[in-house]
């Protein structure tokens, strides 16, 4: 089982902050092209690869990351500190 | 190293004074505080901060380290806020302490810059009920380029 946890619009969009799922994927994109499958909330969301971030156990990183080791994926739009 | 990721509202310039208290054989003292902005012109009725904890505190504490490196500081402080503030409030500081001024000026800039596009944190403006999520800014990016 892998947690999902989601922020800021993609949370209110999807309509969850977290979920824990089951996936076959072995790397992010892999994970995303499946989400978009389930619910057309998630293809919405994860529509435009240029709008929003992944981190694997709480660190950034990028689509093409693997996540055998993810216990973790946050996807978010880019950070807005400071 | 001082990091406080919190909800409460915090005053500047006591926490300049306890930084700097602890400081000893400093030449320069840099500190940059972010408010939000509309207290006035009632342009927000207030904002919401989002943050992604445990997550944030360990991007602080990266993007510290890595100033510490980078340049010849003393000491840095990051305070960063979440939830809800008013406009007027703080939202976040740096301060950085160096012998030298140029030190200070370069690592609070560097502090800026990174914690604004690495640190996990998301805001939202509300205004008359409705809110609007601000995106980050095209030259976000850029100025972290500036540093490599």
């Amino acid at each position: 089982m892998i947690d999902l946890i989601y922020f800021s619009w993609i949370r209110e969009r999807i309509g969850k902050s977290s979920e824990s799922i089951e996936t076959g994927a072995s790397t992010v994109i892999e994970l995303i092209e499946e989400l978009k499958k389930k619910d057309v909330r998630y293809s919405e969301v994860f529509s435009d690869l240029g709008s929003f971030r992944v981190a694997i156990n709480q660190e950034l990183t990028n689509f093409d990351a693997p996540i055998t080791e993810a216990k973790e994926i946050a996807f978010f739009p880019p950070m807005t500190g400071g | 190293m001082h990091i406080s990721v919190q909800n409460e509202f915090f005053d500047f310039s006591k926490e300049v004074e306890t930084f700097s208290s602890k400081l000893d054989n400093i030449g320069a003292l840099v500190t940059f505080t972010g408010i939000v902005r509309g207290e006035k012109s009632k342009t927000l009725d207030y904002m919401l901060i989002e943050h992604y904890p445990g997550m944030t505190e360990t991007q602080i504490k990266l993007i510290v380290e890595e100033t510490f490196k980078r340049w010849k500081i003393c000491d840095a402080l990051v305070i960063h806020r979440y939830g809800k503030l008013e406009p007027g409030e703080p939202i976040m500081m740096v301060a950085t302490a160096s012998q030298h001024r140029k030190e200070a000026f370069e690592a609070a800039e560097y502090l800026m810059d990174y914690l604004k596009s690495r640190a996990p944190f998301w805001k939202k403006e509300v205004l008359n009920g409705e809110g609007n999520w601000v995106k980050a800014g095209s030259g976000d990016e850029a100025a972290l380029r500036r540093w490599s």
